[in-house]
């Protein structure tokens, strides 16, 4: 017995997994930007008039947030090759977080539209502002306003979700972590010092949404 | 000569969801009882001891799933004990449970109308009785609809255990999608036992929280 930790192996690795926190980002940055536009065109759809629309909207949004992203990232793994999507494992994971988080997003984004009354709009034109006026300052800064912390929150469980993208090999954390481990028989010290790299980006995002919030979405106090 | 997906198959992905059952089911008792401890804690009026679960909880929240079940699972693996690979991951996620539900629990603690305490202490109500007869009742009412939210998070959160190597339903799916070489139809099914497993509760936590708004409407 007597196991003496080493934390040598994650020094000497540093500069790989400073790129894997890279890797990290970059894949939810991506993921969240095919989040959104899935978001935006499923909250027009959700209430289209076509009642089919509506369903497909519904169904897929229950699929997606009752099932593991686990299973999901398998399943598009073999399903997008079926249908000529023949792509890497990074690719293939940033389609399968884009499709989890917009389901997710549907839900905030169609909060957030709802949030706006429409005699608030109405006011707008009462007042002599015209069309692009009202939509900037009447319609999407304040559904920006309520959104910004759901969405942000949103965007950083997805960065946290990232790390079963190792599960296909997708070029992030987890998954060099895993290399290092493999390579060095260090699975403590590599996972326990992996843990803190995300727990410093979940903090930095948090305190960058903060600045962006406090700079862009304050209420005026004059 | 591969075998095709039949009944055998079925049976051992019903085998998987019989242990991701028994994993939730472990993890959200122990993560219920431990959490209520971490919600009490946090809201206990002790400075030091508040700062202390916060941070508790932000760690987990703070931090991928995943990688708190590899900390746990080699960590315990380097504490010299033997343990059976399910206890290990159902220690991760009653930790894990732990600190949601007790952030969950604090939210609803910290909601209950602050002159129920206040009338308590002046009806002379003790910590104990103020929290279990009069506090703790109203706040689980205000919780039910994030705990069963949490609940259906767990449910498919046991899906990583799948990595760490414990056969559970996901794990169940790989195998048999290695074997018969129909991953769309494998993973379907499991996709599909998982849904049964979570959209009832989905659907019975929106339609309480709906009850619930409507109710403080009033």
């Amino acid at each position: 017995m007597g196991y003496t930790l080493d934390f040598s192996v994650v020094w000497h690795a540093m500069p790989a997994l400073l790129w894997g926190c890279v890797g990290t980002l970059a894949l939810a940055l991506a993921g969240m930007t095919l989040a959104m536009m899935i978001g935006v065109a499923g909250v027009a759809a959700r209430d289209s008039k076509a009642a089919w629309m509506r369903a497909l909207v519904i169904g897929f949004v229950e699929i997606v947030r009752n099932t593991p992203f686990l299973v999901q990232i398998f399943f598009l793994f073999f399903a997008l090759p079926l249908i000529g999507l023949k792509l890497n494992p990074t690719a293939t994971a940033i389609i399968a977080l884009g499709v989890n988080g917009g389901a997710y997003a549907i839900e905030i984004i169609r909060g957030g539209v709802q949030s706006i009354h429409k005699g608030q709009v109405e006011a707008g034109y009462a007042l002599g502002l015209h069309k692009g006026q009202v939509f900037r300052f009447i319609v999407l800064k304040p559904a920006l306003r309520a959104i910004y912390p759901s969405l942000t929150g949103q965007f950083i469980m997805l960065t946290l979700t990232s790390s079963i993208c190792s599960a296909v090999s997708a070029y992030e954390l987890t998954s060099v972590a895993q290399r290092i481990e493999s390579d060095t028989f260090r699975s403590f010290e590599v996972y326990f010092f992996v843990t803190f790299l995300y727990l410093a980006i979940s903090w930095l995002l948090m305190l960058g949404f903060a600045v962006v919030s406090h700079r862009f979405f304050s209420y005026p106090t004059r | 000569m591969t075998p095709h997906f039949g009944l055998p198959e079925f049976g051992f992905l019903l085998r998987g969801l019989q242990w991701t059952m028994l994993l939730t089911l472990v993890a959200f008792v122990g993560g219920c009882t431990a959490g209520l401890a971490v919600a009490l804690l946090r809201t206990c009026g002790h400075r030091g001891v508040e700062w202390i679960t916060r941070i508790y909880i932000g760690l987990f929240q703070g931090t991928p799933l995943l990688l708190q079940l590899f900390v746990v699972y080699y960590g315990l693996a380097l504490t010299g004990l033997k343990l059976d690979a399910f206890v290990a991951v159902a220690i991760g996620f009653t930790v894990n449970a732990s600190a949601f539900l007790g952030e969950i629990w604090r939210g609803a603690i910290q909601a209950v109308p602050r002159g129920q305490t206040e009338a308590a202490m002046a009806l002379g109500l003790h910590y104990s009785s103020r929290m279990r007869d009069i506090v703790l009742p109203q706040a689980i009412r205000i919780s039910l609809p994030a705990t069963i939210g949490y609940l259906v998070q767990l449910i498919k959160g046991t899906s990583l255990a799948a990595i760490v190597g414990f056969i559970e339903l996901a794990r169940a799916g790989q195998i048999v999608s290695n074997q018969t070489f129909q991953p769309l139809l494998v993973f379907g099914v499991v996709g599909a036992m998982y849904f049964i497993l979570c959209w009832p509760l989905s659907w019975w936590g929106s339609r309480m929280e709906a009850r619930l708004a409507l109710a403080s409407q009033r």
